[in-house]
């Protein structure tokens, strides 16, 4: 059904008329990929970046649908944002993590019969300050992402505090020229206030920690040229269930950007131990359309 | 070791660092121009401004800001400019940057259109990825005057 979904989106966007060539006028991949959390900027990282490639005259948004497939659980956004004068950009997401193997622990341990997780997420940013690619400091970002539990019986069960949350995060990135090889070095910050277990999936605080902490993120990635992105993120994460330790996640991805209209971003995932399940290691598959 | 051998030894390990830093810093000072040999020197400098004027002349984000202005000395003032900043053997005669742009009120949006069509030129023209990332890099140092920031 999704890839049906993804195969049917990416059609849609090849064969678009010439006439929404007119898509905003920032250049190449500087408005980033949709992240599962349908802000701008990798897969597991917000950058300072803002989606679509409106510049500061005109509109811009973007649609997006990804899936991670991990050992034990699958993951599925869609998103879509919105992108005013490159100054503020709005997002909505609605992830739904299938439980799979989880589906057997929470029966047997806790006598309920739920197969998924779902969350929807609004999220803004504005660009406070700079150009990732004209400005020597780079450019600078904050936003905030409310998150909302669909159902909240299974974290409730295994101890999260709360059924929404919200993350604040300030973010910084800077296009290098030449910098590596003669290609150019996208190098982004991020600092996320969060008590979101397991980015929210989890409910909101815990019996080990119920109040927001800092977390650091970063991404770095490699032009080979305008179209083609190769490069690694890295997202610390609190810890605040007893029920289960929860790790810091990464990956390594590629993202292909033929045009304006059209980013797939493809991905080594790492979770770590999710929920008792260790080790959850993956593939993950992005598509963006812009307009 | 005796220490004359030691003041000897120290002699000669100062004399073979001052050696290559002086070796190093004779090589620094020779001018560096081989980005402008990838750009295809000043013949092919001018192809990609050539074909940069009229990706310009076709995009109405910006050919408005163009209007009026002379081709030919706009052609040739570019290029000149470009070979310089490139590393080549030109001396850019036109006015300053600042100056230049100072009542233009050269919006972001109009800025990226530009860089577009320069990187577009230089596509058409072949210019290698690594020798566009190299002479953008030598462009942004322009964008504050351009922008009148």
């Amino acid at each position: 059904m999704t890839i049906r979904r993804l195969v049917t989106l990416t059609m849609a966007l090849l064969v678009a008329p010439a006439g929404m060539a007119d898509i905003g006028s920032r250049i190449w991949a500087t408005g980033g990929v949709t992240t599962i959390e349908g802000s701008a900027g990798g897969g597991l990282v917000p950058w300072a970046l803002l989606g679509s490639y409106a510049s500061d005259e005109e509109w811009g948004g973007t649609v997006a649908l990804s899936r991670a497939e991990v050992d034990d659980y699958s993951l599925s956004v869609t998103g879509a944002g919105l992108n005013w004068n490159n100054r503020l950009e709005i997002t909505v997401a609605r992830q739904t993590l299938d439980l799979d193997s989880l589906v057997f622990t929470l029966k047997d341990g806790f006598g309920l019969e739920q197969d998924e997780l779902n969350q929807d997420i609004f999220g803004a940013k504005i660009r406070l300050a700079g150009d990732v690619l004209y400005s020597p400091w780079g450019q600078w970002s904050a936003g905030v992402q409310y998150k909302r539990q669909r159902d909240f019986t299974v974290p409730s069960a295994i101890g999260a505090r709360d059924d929404s949350g919200t993350d604040v995060y300030v973010s910084g990135s800077k296009l290098f020229f030449a910098a590596v090889m003669e290609r150019n070095l996208l190098v982004n910050l991020t600092a996320r206030a969060t008590r979101a277990n397991q980015g929210g999936l989890l409910g909101f605080g815990g019996d080990r920690n119920n109040s927001h902490e800092l977390m650091m993120e970063g991404s770095v990635g490699l032009f080979l040229n305008r179209q083609w992105l190769v490069g690694a993120e890295y997202r610390q994460k609190p810890d605040n269930l007893g029920f289960a330790t929860e790790d810091d996640w990464w990956d390594l991805f590629l993202a292909w950007v033929p045009d304006r209209r059209l980013a797939v971003t493809g991905a080594l995932v790492n979770l770590g131990d999710v929920a008792t399940l260790e080790d959850q290691q993956g593939l993950y598959l992005s598509l963006q359309g812009s307009f | 070791m005796t220490n004359l051998n030691l003041k000897i030894l120290f002699v000669a390990l100062l004399s073979g660092i001052a050696l290559v830093l002086g070796g190093c810093q004779s090589l620094n000072n020779k001018t560096d121009d081989s980005l402008y040999q990838q750009l295809g020197e000043r013949e092919g400098i001018a192809n990609v401004v050539e074909d940069l004027l009229y990706l310009i002349v076709d995009d109405d984000r910006i050919n408005q800001q163009f209007k009026g202005m002379d081709v030919a000395q706009f052609h040739h003032n570019l290029t000149d400019q470009l070979c310089e900043l490139s590393g080549g053997p030109c001396t850019y005669t036109g006015r300053e940057m600042r100056e230049l742009h100072s009542d233009m009120a050269i919006t972001n949006t109009q800025f990226n259109a530009l860089a577009e069509n320069l990187i577009l030129a230089m596509e058409q023209n072949d210019i290698p990825t690594g020798a566009q990332n190299r002479l953008i890099k030598q462009l942004l140092p322009l964008y504050p005057d351009i922008r009148n920031l």
